[in-house]
């Protein structure tokens, strides 16, 4: 899956390592939650780059403690109209202070991309031809935002201010 | 009302420019119907039985006139002539094209209008007390936070894909009209000892297949951190509510499962790191809000109109009409006006294109160019001169907008049922519109007083069969309509559910066994007593009894 961050098409570092299977030397790798929970120790150890994959139902409070060791947390959209992990990210930035990569992972388009800035993602496993025009199109198409996020940008209300 | 400043504008025009590229990415095979289908409903934008139903929002259920003309405009031109009006204060068209659709929302942000989470698994429109600003009973206006919280939730980054709808709704008066505890979220705008105005929240009101009143899980809440704490309840129901079974996904279920005190907790708790952050009201953008509502420039007037009491005594029929559609105003000599859009034998909640643009009309020469929508399916003008009464009703009457039926047994609620909707039981709106003909005489109808009628053509409960003082729903038994009657619903701040009387009916069946149930009650009630009150005095038996007591 092509991999959007901050707008450009990046070759991911970064290797899955699902359930199980054997960790490859020297890899970025991204594992599932419960791999991080048994194996932490083991993977802290390890040089090359780490992250972890949480799924929707999983609460980002489960890692909240060991951000400082991950370089990326990706959060999993199973199907497009499951919004929960627009709260994780939220919770990730503004609650956690997470400044790594926050990656949008399962069923992202060009659609969700506006939401998913805002919440605190910076990075997109994106389905499409042309990741980079979905980007562009997804940044011509609002400009206007009522509500305040970790993101920063400035709300309606604090542009009436000014 | 709220007037949109350059911001608000541009952002409806950005989101109707964003809509119509997604419907030419959906004509071109670019988006499955699977991905376009939450795009389109987050537009307002259903797919019916025959065709496409667009919903409009009426934020709160205030519109102008400018408004109200382009919805006109809209029926003539890419509809049959005609709207509805639904139960959460909105227009809703039921015959659009696809095609239309771009150019229908440009025209809407011409006036300030969309179709924006007026459907999907999102925040809906906002509603409120149909009198607000104006009754005589209110506290505070709720319109400032319906409109601060329409804002917040315009497409809010975390909440645009909830497990399920969300409904807010918001009073600010002593008397309940806006069905608080029948929603996801209600808000009673109340001061606390220290005379320091807040809300108390309810959460978990809803209807549909499971009801459930709304449980108050805070007593106070300041109003600066109403959308803080409202972030809280909707970030934990975001986080939990169920998405496993659509049918268990409202927040309702939810608070029912955990429990309202441990659900409240874990507000709290969330409320703890938000509260006193970015959402805190700031004072200003409040008070902005707070000019557009500021009362029009009303007359200083005498309380009792002299012109009104002689013109009632010579014309029975308008004294009529004054007796059943006016309430009490804020402000001596003036009135709030009720009109009926639910006449006898007629389909609840319709307008016809020509009806609209006749009461824009009246509505420029007599209430300052505003009027409001109510979720029983009628409109109001809010601000009447006493003197003017009888002028305006002269100018109903020839419309069909004059029928003095508010609050009475023919002034249903009713749902669009087998006509429209794909997930309907049975027809809806030919049986409102039959029990509506056999409670005709007017007299009659005042004789039994107040009696909320409500109807649904399935367990979905859009007609709120629930919190009808009767409540009636279509249920599907071996392929034939069939329907089922409820007792002792009520929808105010004493918020009952009604409960179901005994087998089903017929759709002949059913407009007799209503007729029981009232004549039981003609019978058995005492001295000022109303409908409900009866009912709650002496419970189901005697009902039950008349109505199913086989014919001698
Ligand atoms: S109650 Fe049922 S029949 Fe009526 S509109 Fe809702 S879903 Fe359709």
């Amino acid at each position: 899956m092509p991999l959007l961050k901050d707008g450009k098409l990046t070759d991911d570092p970064f290797v899955y390592v699902d359930g199980d299977a054997e960790i490859p030397a020297d890899r970025a790798i991204i594992v599932p939650l419960a791999r991080w929970k048994s194996d932490r120790d083991a993977l802290r150890g390890r040089s090359a780059g780490l992250g972890v994959r949480l799924k929707s139902d999983e609460s980002p409070a489960e890692i909240a403690d060991d951000l400082d060791s991950l370089a990326v947390v990706a959060l999993d959209f199973p199907v497009f109209k499951d919004g929960r992990s627009y709260s994780s990210a939220r919770l990730l930035r503004e609650r956690y202070g997470y400044q790594g990569e926050v990656r949008a992972v399962g069923d992202v388009g060009l659609e969700q991309l506006h939401f998913m800035q805002r919440a605190g993602f910076d990075a997109f496993e994106i389905d499409s031809d042309d990741p980079e025009k979905d980007w562009q199109t997804a940044q011509g198409d609002v400009s206007i935002w009522y509500q305040p996020t970790g993101d920063g940008r400035p709300t309606v209300a604090q542009q009436r201010k000014s | 009302m709220y007037r949109y400043d350059e911001y608000d504008r541009e952002f409806v025009e950005q989101r109707a420019k964003q809509f119509a590229r997604q419907v030419e990415r959906r004509l071109a095979g670019e988006l499955s119907e699977e991905q376009f289908l939450p795009l389109r409903l987050m537009n307002g934008l259903y797919l019916q039985l025959h065709a496409y139903m667009l919903r409009i929002n009426v934020p709160y259920g205030c519109l102008n006139t400018t408004q109200l003309r382009k919805l006109a405009h809209i029926a003539r031109v890419y509809d049959k002539g005609y709207g509805h009006w639904t139960t959460r204060q909105n227009m809703q068209f039921n015959w659009i094209k696809l095609d239309d659709m771009p150019e229908i929302l440009l025209e809407l942000a011409s006036v300030e209008m969309h179709g924006i989470q007026s459907s999907g698994n999102c925040i809906r429109n906002i509603t409120a007390d149909e009198y607000a600003g104006v009754a005589a009973d209110e506290l505070e206006d709720p319109r400032v936070y319906c409109e601060l919280l329409r804002q917040w939730s315009s497409l809010h980054p975390e909440f645009s894909f909830l497990p399920r709808k969300f409904k807010i709704a918001i009073t600010g008066a002593r008397h309940d009209r806006a069905a608080v505890l029948a929603h996801d979220i209600g808000l009673r705008l109340h001061e606390n000892d220290s005379g320091e105005s807040g809300f108390e929240v309810f959460v978990g009101g809803g209807l549909g297949r499971t009801p459930f009143v709304g449980k108050s899980i805070r007593d106070f809440v300041a109003t600066r951190d109403i959308l803080a704490y409202c972030e809280a309840v909707l970030r934990v129901y975001n986080q939990l509510g169920r998405r496993d079974n659509k049918f268990k996904a409202r927040i309702k279920i939810l608070v029912h499962e955990m429990g309202a005190a441990a659900f409240a907790e874990l507000v709290e708790k969330e409320y703890e790191f938000i509260k006193d952050g970015a959402l805190e009201l700031a004072k200003e953008e409040v008070e902005r809000i707070r000019m557009h509502f500021a009362p029009p420039a009303y007359e200083s007037l005498p309380d009792v109109s002299p012109a009104l009491e002689s013109q009632k005594a010579e014309d029975t029929a308008f004294a009529t009409w004054c007796k059943n559609q006016l309430a009490a105003h804020k402000q001596p000599g003036y009135a709030i006006v009720n009109i009926s859009c639910t006449p006898i034998g007629k389909p609840p909640g319709d307008i016809a294109c020509d009806q609209m643009e006749a009461l824009a009309d009246l509505a420029d020469e007599f209430n300052f160019g505003e009027l409001r929508v109510t979720h029983n399916q009628n409109l109001v003008f809010t601000d009447i001169r006493k003197q003017d009464l009888h002028a305006l009703w002269q100018k109903l009457v020839p419309l069909g907008l004059s029928t003095p039926n508010h609050g009475l047994i023919t002034d249903t609620i009713c749902c669009p049922g087998l006509d429209y909707c794909a997930l309907a039981n049975a027809r809806s709106i030919p049986l409102a519109e039959k029990i509506s003909e056999r409670f005709a005489d007017q007299e009659r109808q005042e004789e039994i007083g107040e009696i909320y009628l409500n109807l649904s053509g399935c367990i979905n409960a859009c007609g709120h069969h629930h919190v009808g003082h009767i409540g009636i729903v279509g249920v599907d038994k071996k392929n034939s309509e069939l329907y089922q009657l409820m007792l002792g619903g009520s929808a105010d701040e004493n918020a009952s559910l009604g409960k179901i009387l005994g087998p089903g009916f017929d759709e002949d069946g059913i407009v007799n066994a209503v007729e029981k149930v009232v004549d039981t009650y003609l019978e058995i009630r005492e001295e000022g007593e109303k409908f409900i009150d009866t009912y709650r005095r002496v419970g189901p038996g005697p009902f039950k009894e008349n109505v199913y007591r086989a014919p001698a």
